[in-house]
């Protein structure tokens, strides 16, 4: 079966004055039809970038410098941007992080709804509203009559984000990317906006890839992730593997520092030093500064990411190589 | 009063965000009046803190957490109740009385980015607190005390003439962390210390305070809306929610047994890493404005065990034994367990 999206070697760059940086290296992963990934890291891993780069959508002087992004047989890299117009915000939606920059403050809600539909579609504003009132109820605002003919400010900010998640679903887009779409909400109105985005993700069948810095939240929702460092994937594989038994050491040590109750007071397991400026990654794996079981092969060669003997996950790891290949090693003898 | 570093009775602080006299003027009924408009971020709050403890103060935004350790603090001036610092009162006082407790208190905010005057080096950041509180200090003294404060919070002594953008988040946070740490207080106040950071560095920063804590002797009133950083740094904790305290208890005891409804929606909606999918209570509506309070208790609108006396009566924060206060009508009334 074809994959709804295909992401293979993608490669962005940025071009400066002192040279090209590149913020996404080689970075490859799919998504099937109604399923959900989690892209995961720290700022500067180049997470958002990879949400951009699949709807076409960085700006100079960025570029998309290799690779492909095959959405429903068609490489949306090599796409006029009349054809990508077609796509973006119609069979792709994207949702932000901020409600109040997404939604246009001297515009009624109704206007932006009806403005979206009839931007991909041939529909009277008749119709358009009776499609965008009936998106509202779905996203559990209440008497959403009197809501459409409202502006952004008159919203609160959990609100304002369903309305964010309506208009992103009013063309019934295959494909919603959420680029951390509760990091500037509070805790209970994250949980309401969370199970929303799971609840109509599964009754409508559509593909989500969530961006976002917070494992928890991923792991409620996805049922993959991929892990990113320094613009590319260390580890990606099912939620519960990477969560229950997570193999990169970039990995291991983002779960390690999140406090989890179990030993208040004690020290918390750091990660030392930063994630690396796009400016100087340092050669071989990039991680290879920050990592406790690094080798010499760490600091010369960048590791792929592949399977490993006996995990279902995918890791970019010399030294899960060399283990495995001591197993391997066991295992003939 | 012994065995309390603070102590908070009753503070209110209210602002007035009317404006000018025109904006204060509205129509009702056919005629103008002069309305004021009043936040009301912090009502009667009343806590203690005892030496060499953390509490926490956790809400969501607009709970007021902030209000009330800046007006703790002495940066905005209180509009009723009392503040003892061991046993003197120090709110009220001159910029001159409060002086000698300034020394003592000390706060490190939230967005390193924002908090560190960009145009003096780190050195001078540093300095500047030690040498206005005391002055007799030698040049080389305060150099001295400098380095050695930066070594403890882990930046390099030789990057002294560096400027904070020279820095990363982490490494300023570290260094405003030093900037408190300069005048040797016995209490800092933190807020939302690490939410602008990356986990991997949110981790290195707690490490950090939690080491200076011990060697110290520090006591620390932490500010934050992550409930897991809570959980892991604090002795006891305190929940807030439109400008009143809700719930008071140690830390172990709240996240066993949550009491106050709020406490309980709250915690609920913390995302679980190993429990996927957990269930979490949903509360109706949302939080109305500090600016029109409800009467009665502030959270009986969205309450599942409201009842009328909820509508009318403000709860008060009663002691519930173990040191666990808690300020709700169900409970004291044994309807909610």
């Amino acid at each position: 079966m074809n994959h709804l999206l295909e992401v293979k070697d993608l490669e962005v760059k940025f071009g400066l004055r002192m040279g090209d940086l590149t913020a996404i290296n080689g970075v490859s992963f799919t998504l099937d039809r109604g399923e959900r990934l989690g892209l995961v890291g720290e700022s500067g891993a180049g997470k958002s970038v990879t949400g951009f780069a699949i709807i076409n959508l960085i700006s100079k002087p960025g570029y998309i410098s290799g690779g492909s992004v095959i959405f429903d047989n068609r490489d949306l890299t090599r796409l006029t941007d009349e054809g990508m117009r077609h796509i973006r915000g119609n069979l792709i939606s994207m949702i932000f992080q901020d409600p109040m920059m997404t939604l246009n403050p001297v515009l009624t809600i109704g206007t932006q709804m009806v403005e979206t539909l009839q931007a991909h579609m041939d529909i009277s504003r008749k119709n358009a509203e009776g499609i965008a009132l009936k998106k509202l109820r779905k996203v559990h605002i209440p008497s959403p009559e009197k809501r459409l003919k409202q502006y952004p400010h008159e919203f609160s900010g959990g609100m304002r984000q369903r309305i964010v998640i309506a208009i992103a679903l009013l063309t019934d887009p295959a494909l919603v990317i959420a680029d951390e779409p509760t990091t500037a909400l509070d805790v209970t109105i994250q949980a309401e906006i969370m199970d929303l985005l799971l609840e109509l993700c599964e009754s409508e069948g559509t593909g989500l890839i969530l961006i976002t810095h917070d494992l928890a939240v991923v792991s409620q929702v996805t049922q993959k992730i991929a892990v990113m460092y320094a613009g590319k994937i260390v580890e990606a594989g099912q939620t519960e593997d990477i969560i229950d038994n997570p193999l990169h050491p970039y990995t291991q040590g983002l779960i390690k520092a999140l406090p989890d109750g179990s030993n208040p007071g004690t020290r918390l397991n750091q990660i030392p030093g930063v994630m690396p400026s796009l400016i100087d990654i340092p050669p071989g794996c990039a991680f290879h500064p920050r990592c406790m079981i690094r080798g010499d092969i760490c600091r010369r060669e960048s590791p792929a990411l592949r399977e490993i003997y006996g995990y279902r996950s995918m890791v970019a790891c010399h030294m899960l190589d060399a283990a495995e290949k001591q197993a391997g090693a066991n295992v003939a003898k | 009063m012994k065995n309390r570093l603070i102590d908070i009775k009753n503070l209110v602080k209210h602002f007035d965000i009317s404006g000018g006299l025109l904006e204060q003027m509205a129509l009702r009924n056919g005629r103008i009046v002069r309305e004021r408009t009043v936040v009301k971020a912090v009502n009667d709050v009343s806590l203690f803190i005892h030496p060499g403890e953390t509490l926490s103060v956790v809400g969501e935004s607009g709970c007021g957490k902030s209000t009330l350790a800046r007006a703790l603090l002495g940066l905005y001036p209180p509009d009723g109740g009392e503040i003892y610092y061991r046993d003197d009162r120090i709110d009220g006082l001159t910029q001159q009385q409060m002086l000698p407790y300034r020394a003592k208190m000390q706060m490190i905010f939230q967005d390193p980015y924002a908090s560190l005057n960009p145009r003096m080096t780190v050195q001078q950041t540093l300095e500047e607190p030690i040498v206005f509180h005391n002055p007799s200090l030698s040049g080389s003294e305060v150099k001295e005390r400098v380095a050695g404060i930066m070594k403890q919070v882990g930046v390099d002594p030789k990057w002294v003439d560096r400027y904070p953008h020279e820095f990363s988040g982490g490494q300023r946070q570290r260094i405003s962390i030093a900037r408190a740490l300069m005048v040797d207080p016995e209490f800092v106040v933190a807020d939302e210390p690490v939410s602008a950071l990356d986990v991997s560095v949110q981790a290195q920063i707690l490490n950090l305070l939690m080491d200076a804590q011990e060697q110290r002797g520090l006591t620390y009133m932490f500010i934050t809306h992550d409930l897991s950083v809570v959980r892991h740094i604090s002795s006891r904790v305190m929940v807030m929610y439109l400008g009143r305290v809700c719930e008071l208890a140690p830390t172990a005891n709240l996240f066993e047994s949550p009491r106050h409804p709020y406490t309980r929606a709250l915690l609920s909606a913390i995302p679980d890493l190993y429990d996927h999918r957990h269930k979490y209570i949903k509360l109706k509506g949302e939080v109305p404005t500090p600016i029109d309070l409800p009467p009665g208790c502030v959270f009986h609108g969205r309450c599942p065990h409201t009842n009328e006396r909820c509508s009318r009566e403000i709860p008060a924060l009663n002691h519930q034994g173990q040191g666990v206060y808690v300020a709700c009508h169900a409970i004291e009334e044994g309807r909610l367990k």
